[in-house]
């Protein structure tokens, strides 16, 4: 079994006139890389109508709709996150209920709202009551502001681990860009955080890194916005771990810290 | 066959990087299933003088028939020429310019005699977009990245320069291959190592609007994991021609016909 635990779909209501394109290719891909369940999240209408990373409340129900109805149309193949826009707690909240209960299993933080921010400990202790992982969007070691998003860095990921420690957190995409070895040496002794595989870096020494900093049973497969990469850094572990060290990876870990029954063979 | 026109050797000054020795090289690409690769001198693209780095490298090339050297030239280094007379009669398949890291203006001068140079010697420029993402670079890698229209001034500068380009994404790709006349074009050869595969599937759109014959299998190793320009390969449905096209045929037969 191969679990992706950091992918993305697209509906009609985003500025892409090729939405159907890419999730039909992203399905092909994983039929090709051997994905069993791809666990995806749909931030918002994708910047149409609010931006990708503060969307507004109606576009988060509306994103978070469109996932339920592919999960509906793929019921043995895609498994989906919740997202929320922590800045409206009440609706963050209510949706994270409303999804949860309608099949998804877990919580997608993008970069709403810093992960440090008090703001996120209603979110989180919803987390802790569905015993569910929250993925956090992540850049590897910012050092300022970009335009577009509040984005996190390992520092406050790890801080708000720290106030939640019966809750998993996915630092998401270890090579989405930026300082991955900062990254790896903050999370180091937060037991709670698990690292996300994913991005579009393939660095030498990065997953011998990320072996050294958190341990193989921190570690969970995916792909994010480049599956090409997700399948050479799967490649590069089948020859540097074990069979079984192996299988934590690809999928035994995400089943540890997702709801029981979410994947097949739990 | 698999030739990889993007591969390294020696250490990387912004991070420590594995496997960057002949031998540890050696041993990734029989990985992957690559017999070939055309290697550069990594440590001295941030040389004042890059081209010292080229007597290693031709020594470290002559022991080890799958390693094809591509020097370095700094055509504002006295003695450049020199670097390219060699550069042919070693049989190197190309010569390597990083104008950005060496600090030159890479639409000056310079860069243009360069070009000119390589092409009447019927000598393949490679050139590399970028070596790192920009977002993870060091505080202390400032070398901004080789622009498009650089590569387009250059195609243009002489009929018989032939360029090839590493590390180029989709949108670097198509600004340079529609900005050009289909003769100038033709003269370039464009690695994949950063293109994007599926879901996006820039790789597939651009062989089927560039055409499969300007690509070349590139991998940037031991920066990056070889796998992930082979995982690209195996994510299309190619035939078995244009797989070689790309794994080797351009390299071996458009490139290296002199």
């Amino acid at each position: 079994m191969l679990i992706d635990i950091h992918a993305h779909f697209y509906h009609e209501r985003t500025p892409r006139a090729d939405w159907r394109e890419r999730n039909a290719s992203r399905l092909r891909a994983g039929d090709k890389i051997g994905i069993t369940i791809h666990v995806a999240s749909v931030l918002g209408s994708w910047g149409r109508t609010s931006p990708i990373y503060f969307p507004s409340p109606p576009d988060v129900e509306l994103g978070n709709d469109a996932l339920l109805e592919l999960e509906r149309l793929h019921p043995d193949r895609i498994r989906g996150y919740v997202t929320v826009n922590p800045n409206y707690t009440a609706h963050a909240c209510a949706e994270i209920a409303r999804c949860l209960d309608a099949g998804m299993i877990g919580i997608k933080l993008a970069a709403s709202r810093r992960a440090d921010d008090p703001l996120l400990d209603p979110v989180c202790e919803r987390a802790r009551e569905r015993r569910v992982p929250v993925l956090q969007h992540v850049w590897q070691h910012r050092r300022h502001d970009w335009p577009g998003q509040e984005a996190s860095d390992a520092v406050e990921l790890c801080a708000l681990a720290a106030r939640h420690p019966d809750v998993p957190f996915i630092l998401a995409h270890i090579g989405g860009g930026g300082d991955w070895q900062r990254s790896l040496a903050v999370v180091r002794g937060a037991t709670n955080v698990y690292v996300d595989l994913s991005g579009s870096g393939v660095d030498g020494g990065m997953l011998e890194s990320c072996l050294a900093a958190v341990g193989v049973e921190r570690l969970l497969w995916g792909t994010d916005l480049t599956m090409d990469t997700g399948w050479a850094k799967l490649r590069y572990l089948e020859r540097l771990l074990s069979p079984a060290d192996l299988e934590l990876v690809k999928w035994k870990n995400a089943a540890r810290i997702f709801p029981r029954g979410a994947f097949p063979a739990d | 066959m698999r030739v990889d026109v993007a591969a390294f050797l020696g250490a990387y000054p912004f991070r420590r990087v594995p496997a960057t020795s002949p031998d540890a090289l050696l041993r990734a690409m029989d990985r992957v299933g690559i017999d070939e690769a055309w290697v550069s001198h990594l440590p001295s693209v941030f040389w004042r003088a890059p081209a010292e780095g080229n007597g290693w490298l031709y020594e470290t090339a002559a022991r080890e028939r799958r390693l094809w050297p591509v020097p370095a030239v700094h055509p504002g280094v006295p003695g450049w020429e020199e670097v390219i007379g060699d550069a042919v009669a070693r049989g190197a398949p190309a010569a390597r310019c990083d104008p950005t890291y060496y600090g030159l203006d890479p639409a000056g001068a310079e860069l243009r005699v360069l070009a000119a140079a390589c092409g009447a010697a019927r000598l393949p420029l490679l050139m590399a977009v970028r070596l790192e993402d920009a977002r993870q670079r060091h505080p202390g890698d400032r070398a901004p990245e080789l622009p498009a229209a650089v590569v387009r001034a250059l195609i243009r500068s002489h009929a018989d320069v032939r360029l090839v380009v590493t590390h180029a994404d989709r949108a670097f790709i198509e600004e340079v291959h529609f900005g050009s006349t289909p003769e100038e074009a033709a003269r370039i050869w464009w690695d994949i190592t950063w293109v994007w595969g599926p879901p996006e599937d820039h790789l597939e759109t651009l062989l089927a609007t560039v055409g499969v014959d300007r690509f070349v299998l590139g991998t940037g190793q031991p920066l990056r994991i070889p796998e992930t320009s082979i995982a690209k390969c195996d994510l299309l449905d190619l035939t078995v021609a244009q797989r070689a096209a790309i794994e080797s045929h351009n390299a071996l037969t458009g490139l290296q016909a002199r």
